[in-house]
């Protein structure tokens, strides 16, 4: 579906990948304004991890580097720390438009395959709107075991002095494996949600 | 009557079993004292978190913020939303601010929320439980209950990332917050006035994801604090206060470091100064163990003169 999709756009949008970012990506309608000053690239935490600043990703977008932009790996290394919104001197949501980009890049199918915050991101919402409410033991667990068994055992063992840690804190407890917390209208949850992907769809002109 | 009352948006890291579910024990001991009733908002839902955003896009995840707003409408009407959480505030914020911005995104909530039997009408207000301490009741009001002073404490304030930007507390600087440190000097404790780590990002979701990059910041967290002569780090969000105090452990496998610096949330430090006791004030969900303010908590309450 994410193949058809990238098809679809790229027949609609040919090479005008600004305008694809303004209509499809959340708060894309601002990536024009940026001003190349390069606060936001100074401003982030994991800056030296990116391998294109948000200054230079705005800047592609307006030249067109569409395959570049939505396979980057850049857009998933923002932790929602928004420095960047509150020191951009025309105030873009910067935060919201990395999220957008990465989010789009996801549905096309663009996205890099194994980037672990894009494995994270899915695996938590899928965590948390399955009854309402995260469930922090099977999502720890989901990202533990992502790669299977043997080397989510790896990976628990290399951490256990953390587990232990939360278990005698009675911060973390098995029991949430059989019976977690859930909201009691799940099923109300799931259709509103279901309307939710529709609606976007719709206005955002994706095919269904 | 109690002195005021909200709708309670605790948060899913808050409940019982939860990473944060001490935070949310000296929260419930803090308010009892300070006679605020919190009434949790019924059946609520998960605001989304940041680390969401891949799979649920924009409207999808007003629509879960929109849910709460709609559920505390019905239920708990003409009162204030409190959340403790920095990402469930920052959360319902923003979809606040964004229905009211845009007709269309609000009448496309609305027609979600009703397969949910459910309408939002956007006139109740969500807060953070430090706006209520110190917008609502006021530092003076807070000092009033103090019978066991901090003293000989010193906190390093770490107000981190989502409680401070992009909305922040009222009046205060993004790059330079002050309140945390006011609190901490309300109970009675001395603040690090120039602890530069204050705003630093802790890696957020992405130290489960990206651990060693999340690591580097955290490291540069914990070691401020101790360069600066602070014996506790003091937080108001409960990703912040896991991060910090979780891997510290790794952190000295890995770097050589020696860290165990307790890391509180201000409602356990309030809860102590209030002559709560360490089950009270939820010490007993420390990881690193905050010896001195356990000290203190034992202490009998002095008679007040």
């Amino acid at each position: 579906m994410s193949e058809a999709l990238n098809e679809q756009a790229l027949a609609r949008y040919r090479n005008d990948f600004l305008k694809e970012v303004e209509e499809r990506v959340e708060e894309g309608e601002w990536v024009k304004m940026c001003m190349q000053c390069g606060v936001c690239a100074g401003s982030c935490p994991f800056g030296p991890h990116w391998q294109h600043s948000p200054q230079k990703i705005f800047m592609m977008i307006r030249a067109g580097k569409r395959e570049e932009v939505l396979t980057s790996d850049s857009m998933w290394m923002c932790t929602s720390c928004y420095n960047c919104v509150v020191r951009c001197p025309r105030q873009l949501p910067i935060t919201q438009i990395i999220h957008g980009l990465a989010t789009y890049a996801h549905r096309l199918g663009l996205a890099p395959r194994d980037q672990p915050t894009r494995h994270f991101s899915r695996l938590f919402w899928k965590n948390c709107t399955r009854a309402g409410r995260v469930n922090e033991l099977k999502l720890t667990l989901g990202l533990y075991f992502k790669d299977g068994l043997v080397s989510g055992i790896k990976k628990a063992w290399a951490l256990r002095n953390i587990g232990l840690g939360m278990l005698l804190a009675k911060r973390l407890n098995p029991f949430e494996l059989i019976r977690g917390h859930e909201c009691s209208d799940k099923a109300g949850i799931q259709k509103m949600l279901k309307k939710a992907h529709e609606l976007e769809n719709r206005r955002r002109g994706f095919q269904e | 009557m109690a002195k005021k009352e909200y709708a309670f948006y605790p948060g899913c890291s808050s409940q019982l079993r939860g990473s944060a579910s001490n935070y949310l024990t000296s929260v419930n001991s803090m308010c009892r004292t300070l006679d605020v009733k919190l009434t949790e908002i019924p059946d609520w839902n998960c605001c989304g978190a940041s680390i969401g955003y891949a799979e649920s896009g924009e409207l999808p995840r007003h629509v879960m913020n929109a849910r709460n707003f709609a559920l505390a409408e019905k239920h708990l009407p003409g009162r204030d939303v409190v959340a403790t959480c920095a990402a469930c505030w920052l959360g319902a914020k923003e979809t606040k601010e964004k229905l009211a911005a845009n007709k269309t995104l609000k009448g496309d909530a609305n027609e979600c929320l009703k397969e949910a039997g459910l309408e939002y009408q956007g006139k109740t207000e969500v807060r953070h439980m430090v706006e209520v301490l110190i917008e609502d009741l006021g530092y003076e009001e807070l000092g009033k209950h103090v019978v066991k002073p901090l003293e000989d404490i010193k906190f390093a304030g770490y107000v981190g990332c989502q409680t401070n930007r992009p909305f922040g507390i009222n009046g205060e600087s993004f790059e330079n917050p002050v309140y945390l440190d006011k609190l901490v000097e309300t109970a009675g404790g001395e603040a690090v006035t120039d602890y530069d780590q204050k705003v630093t990002c802790c890696g957020g979701a992405l130290a489960f994801s990206e651990p060693e990059k999340s690591q580097r910041q955290i490291k540069d967290i914990v070691e401020s604090a101790y360069d600066h002569g602070a014996e506790m780090i003091v937080t108001p969000c409960p990703l912040c206060q896991a991060n910090v105090e979780i891997y510290q452990g790794e952190i000295n496998k890995k770097y050589g470091t020696k860290f165990a610096m307790p890391v509180l949330y201000y409602s356990q430090l309030m809860t102590v100064a209030y002559g709560g006791s360490a089950k009270q004030a939820g010490l007993d969900g420390q990881v690193i163990r905050a010896k001195k303010l356990e000290e203190i908590a034992v202490k009998v309450v002095p008679v007040k003169k």
